[in-house]
């Protein structure tokens, strides 16, 4: 199943998990079978209108899901998400 | 024509004329070029140092702070003899040390944009070291508006990111982040923390980045972003494109100018704020001492993470984190008067917004947090 990878700033709510495997057939059903498994994540990647928030850059594999079909990209078994958060310490 | 080298910096640099892609006119070329380290802090410490080391013939750093204590455990540059002393000037006598045949220019002033297209206008490549995002997004504009290539690095307890970005070749840091997180959300590094050696890791990474530009060898990472995990030693690629609506580097930007930053972030433009929530909502440690001796009832609410209960605690505090509090407010009576507290006052200024926020209204932030009652009403406590 597809994996995806949890930056430092968001593993507090993922119970310190590193990549959390996640099902479904597209990069959306992915991220929803997140919030399901660490409800608490989801107000730190949507806002109330069921988008990611615009601060939020998700990877598959090497390529921003904007640049692809955004959540509707169709996810393979052995595809790799990554959230990649803003940071800004120095 | 490049600037010639004297027998002792053939000397001084004879490892780097020895490599057929630098030689004597790549090492010609670097005494010839010039780079502005924004931020002496934890990534301009090794940036600096190497930049120093190599012969880049002329380093500006801009920084307005003075070393402080918490900064050795990764400020590298800086050292316990210059505790107070400017950062600029702390680092300007250091990299001088190493290498007395560079020019180094000090700016000892916050990078605003006032002055930042000024500053920057003389410089071949710009290296954001910056610690906070007000500065990060003034940085990307300063470098897109000029045209230059900003070498961006940044960290988080062991995470660290990499990119070169040079909107004439590429995507800019907007392209990315076309927005700041909202405030409050992404901790600083004076509030979650930072691996000691992790700033070394990035920071060199920044330096190896410029080298490459000025001596234009090897592929920088223009379009792609490099993410680095010190726990799991990762180094992962991600590919960075243009954003077609970016409001700066697009074809229709709406950014022509510099902006005001801390209002478009939402925060100011350091990592250090006073920890206050406001006047109306903040107890000083001395009116907190005063009420507590006065026997007056008020629970205490330490918003801290439960390893920082082994640094100083307050005693008959109820600890709360700020990541949990949102799913245990209903432990909290809002009829009951409360103190947050935290090490600084910025996350607990941070739990009072949220509990306003939910109706309560019988609560006060301890401004200066943990930290200014060490300092003002039990000094048997430590400061961190």
């Amino acid at each position: 199943m597809p994996v995806l990878r949890i930056p430092t700033p968001l593993r507090s709510y993922t119970n310190g998990e590193r990549e959390v495997t996640v099902k479904g057939n597209t990069v959306g059903d992915a991220m929803d079978d997140l919030m399901v498994q660490y409800p608490t994540l989801r107000p730190h990647l949507y806002n109330g209108n069921a988008e990611l928030r615009p601060f939020v850059n998700l990877f598959l594999n090497e390529e921003n899901i904007r640049e692809l079909q955004g959540l509707a990209t169709p996810l393979q078994e052995t595809d790799r998400l990554m959230l990649i958060p803003s940071i800004a310490g120095g | 024509m490049l600037p010639m080298l004297s027998h002792a910096e053939i000397l001084r640099y004879s490892r780097h004329l020895l490599i057929p892609e630098v030689g004597l006119e790549g090492q010609r070329k670097l005494k010839q070029s010039s780079v502005l380290v924004i931020g002496t802090g934890g990534l301009g410490s090794p940036v600096a140092l190497y930049l120093a080391a190599a012969g880049v013939g002329r380093i500006g750093l801009v920084d307005y702070d003075v070393v402080d204590f918490s900064n050795l455990q990764r400020q590298v540059i800086h050292g316990t003899a210059g505790l107070g002393e400017l950062k600029v000037e702390s680092a300007r006598d250091r990299m001088l040390d190493l290498n007395p045949d560079i020019q180094v220019d000090v700016y000892n002033e916050p990078f605003t944009s006032e002055n930042a297209m000024r500053i920057a206008a003389d410089y071949d490549v710009i290296i954001d070291g910056t610690d906070n995002f007000p500065t990060r997004y003034l940085t990307n504009d300063v470098c897109v508006l000029l045209g230059k290539p900003n070498v961006y690095g940044s960290i988080f307890r062991f995470d660290g990111q990499v990119s070169v970005f040079d909107a004439r070749r590429g995507p800019c840091y907007r392209c990315l982040f076309p927005e700041p997180p909202p405030p409050g959300l992404v901790p600083s590094c004076a509030e979650g923390g930072v691996l000691g050696v992790l700033p070394g890791t990035i920071g060199t990474l920044q330096a190896t980045e410029a080298l490459k530009l000025l001596l234009d060898i090897g592929q920088p990472l223009i379009g792609s972003l490099l993410l680095f995990n010190a726990l799991d030693m990762s180094f992962d690629f991600v590919k960075l494109r243009k954003n077609p609506r970016c409001k700066i580097c697009g074809p229709q930007p709406e950014v022509t100018e510099l902006i005001d930053y801390e209002a478009f972030c939402g925060v100011p433009g350091h990592d250090h704020d006073d920890g206050s929530a406001g006047v109306d909502w903040d107890i000083t440690v001395s009116e907190l001492a005063a009420r507590l001796k006065n026997g007056n009832h008020l629970s205490l609410i330490d918003v801290r993470e439960p390893h920082e209960l082994e640094i100083s605690r307050l005693e008959g505090a109820r600890l709360i984190p700020l990541g949990q509090l949102a799913a245990r407010l209903s432990e909290l009576d809002s009829a009951e008067d409360m103190v947050l507290f935290c090490k600084s006052g910025t996350r607990s200024a941070r739990a009072l917004e949220l509990m306003v926020s939910a109706g309560f209204r019988k609560v006060k932030n301890l401004k200066g947090g943990i930290n200014a009652w060490a300092r003002e009403v039990d000094p048997t406590l430590p400061v961190y």
